[in-house]
């Protein structure tokens, strides 16, 4: 694997197993290669210290100054990172690509802590619509609500809620868990492609509209299905699953699982591949 | 390409396509009066990114409750940017003159008289036959004049620029009042002039004004219904249609829940909208919930905006908010 800090912006894509195009018309691909991951350099990445804490106060930054002042301080081996007032701010603690403690002290606006790959967040206080969009890996907890299209196309990794959510949350996901410890709005898993979504409380109008795959548990009362969502039968590895997702999650202590709709794509898409992306890894 | 700037135009993308909206904010003190004017202007400054083309203010205020007030224009704002057609102002005093020999023939009083800007006019007029009805008609006959609020507390006051510009322009900044809703609105659906601009006053009634966040699509097949039924329209704008829908049905006896419930099947599209009364303020989201409201609930304020650092304007500390969920419907009282 080539050294990225090193390589011209043209190779580097190539080099971290993106699809790169030349202008030949043929396609050339690479991918990751388990092998030589020691030498695996994740470009806009940091080696942090989690015991090395720092305090951020936002309040007079905007979204692009709080955003650069975390990567600089990332950059300086911080690894927890409390921001004080970021009131309802947009777009903060997007981009983050490393491992890394991130502490929200009060609520975000839109967009808040958008295509994360590995950092751990802690948001006490609210969030705005499309939170974790794009997430690749980690964990997010909300300790209040969020808004719509709460964990939009998340990747991977473990969204949680301890409130309630707008609508369309989960709308094309494609992988991870999503975990909602009080009501969801409608269309929730709107166009969902993997992964899990949990709901412990009551659901919306159109449950799973166009789901291709994944899977979604209800504890309360549905709105309403949506087109190609069915009920199926609760397996003891659901169960399992769902009690070992909320111990670690935290939330919903006695609950009782076992009593959870399960709800799943009623059709099956021509050549749709329902492999996990991390699947594919392992079977390399 | 590096991904982090992969991400930065991911999230740019994002912001702008947010922008192509219009934002709303509304808030009401249960109980007591307040600097709304002030409040207001700071909700809508903080979602000025939402659209600056013009911004517009429903104000209630303390007032004694005798006299009608009367916002109205005699012209447009033709300044830069402005949609409208260039006229002389001795055309608005022209327009003014036969507001006033209106005003008299009517058996009205003018009480007080402001002149803020050349086409921009406030009146408090004495008139106890209460038939609004009859009165705006007769006003608005004159070419070029559009009532833009009438009441007994309401204030309608709406003009080009962002929310501080329009609030300096007509020194709202000291309204005291309970209750206000507001507008910032990039112009998409219409032109950009004063006519198009929210709020919309639910003619004929007297203090209840609308603002909305969203597109209607059944604008015209209601339009040409509501038309027929005798209901006026002013603008081509789709938002108007809500106050006039509102207005029809409380025409017909309908409380001013029972209008905004019926709203979200009688209204096709994607909207949030805010409605206030002389003593209520109400909200209501379409069935997809596809327009953003983000609400802040307590025993002595309510306060609501499209995005939450609205309502961090006017609170600042920790506080509990949350999204409305789709359909729904909430009216609130002082």
């Amino acid at each position: 694997m080539a050294n990225l800090k090193t390589t011209e912006k043209k190779t580097k894509a190539q080099s971290m197993g993106l699809h790169t195009e030349v202008l030949t018309g043929k396609t050339q691909q690479k991918f990751f290669n388990p092998d030589e991951a020691e030498n695996f350099y994740y470009w806009g990445t940091y080696d942090v210290d989690f015991n090395k804490r720092t305090e951020l106060d936002v309040n007079d930054m905007d979204c692009k100054e709080a955003n650069k002042k975390i990567d600089e301080l990332m950059s300086q081996g911080y690894g927890t990172i409390v921001i004080k007032n970021p009131q309802g701010k947009h777009s903060l603690g997007v981009g983050i690509l490393n491992k890394l403690n991130l502490i929200f002290e009060g609520s975000l606006g839109y967009f808040g802590v958008g295509s994360i790959d590995g950092p751990t967040v802690r948001v006490n206080g609210r969030v705005g619509w499309s939170c974790a969009e794009n997430m690749m890996a980690g964990k997010v907890v909300i300790e209040k609500n969020a808004g719509s299209c709460f964990g939009a196309a998340v990747r991977g990794g473990d969204l949680i809620c301890k409130g309630s959510v707008g609508a369309r949350t989960g709308i094309d996901q494609k992988g991870g868990t999503i975990i909602i410890g009080g009501d969801a709005g409608a269309f929730t898993g709107f166009m969902m492609q993997r992964g899990r979504i949990v709901v412990l409380g009551n659901v919306g109008i159109n449950l799973g509209d166009s789901m291709y795959d994944g899977t979604i548990y209800v504890g309360g009362k549905i709105g309403s299905y949506g087109s190609d969502a069915i009920e199926s039968p609760m397996t003891k590895s659901d169960i399992d699953w769902l009690k070992r997702k909320l111990k670690v999650a935290e939330i919903g202590e006695n609950f009782d699982v076992s009593k959870m709709t399960k709800v799943v794509a009623g059709k099956k898409l021509w050549n749709y591949d329902a492999l996990e992306p991390t699947e594919k890894k392992g079977a390399i | 390409m590096g991904s982090r700037y992969l991400f930065g135009l991911l999230a740019i993308r994002k912001i702008i396509g947010e922008k192509t909206m219009c934002g709303i904010a509304g808030l009401i003190h249960r109980g007591k009066s307040s600097n709304v004017g002030q409040e207001l202007q700071g909700m809508l400054q903080a979602l000025k990114h939402r659209g600056e083309d013009s911004t517009g203010y429903a104000l209630y205020g303390d007032t004694d409750g005798q006299n009608f007030i009367m916002r109205f224009k005699v012209g447009e704002n033709v300044g830069e940017g402005s949609s409208s057609v260039m006229e002389d102002v001795s055309v608005y005093d022209e327009r003014k003159k036969i507001v006033d020999s209106y005003i008299s023939q009517m058996g009205a009083k003018i009480v007080k008289e402001e002149r803020t800007l050349p086409y921009s006019l406030r009146y408090e007029i004495d008139y106890d036959k209460g038939d609004l009805l009859e009165f705006s008609q007769k006003i608005e006959s004159i070419p070029g004049v559009e009532i833009l609020s009438m009441g007994k507390s309401l204030e309608v006051i709406k003009d080009l620029g962002n929310a501080k510009a329009v609030c300096d322009r007509y020194n709202l900044g000291d309204l005291v009042g309970t209750h206000a809703i507001g507008h910032a609105r990039m112009a998409t659906e219409s032109g950009v002039d004063i006519k198009s601009a929210h709020p919309f006053w639910g003619y004929p009634f007297s203090d209840v004004s609308v603002v909305h966040n969203g597109q209607l699509t059944n604008y015209w097949n209601n339009r040409r219904i509501l038309e027929n039924k005798g209901m006026r329209f002013m603008s081509e704008c789709d938002s108007e249609l809500i106050a006039v829908y509102l207005a029809e049905k409380m025409r017909n006896g309908a409380t001013l829940e029972e209008g905004m419930k019926d709203s979200l099947s009688g209204l096709d599209g994607v909207f949030t909208y805010f409605v206030a009364t002389k003593n209520s303020l109400g909200m209501a989201k379409d069935t997809m919930a596809a327009k953003p409201l983000v609400l802040y609930e307590s025993d002595d304020l309510v306060a609501m905006g499209s995005e939450e650092i609205a309502i961090r304007s006017v609170l600042p500390h920790e506080i509990d908010t949350y999204d409305p969920f789709d359909g729904e419907v909430k009216v609130w009282q002082i």
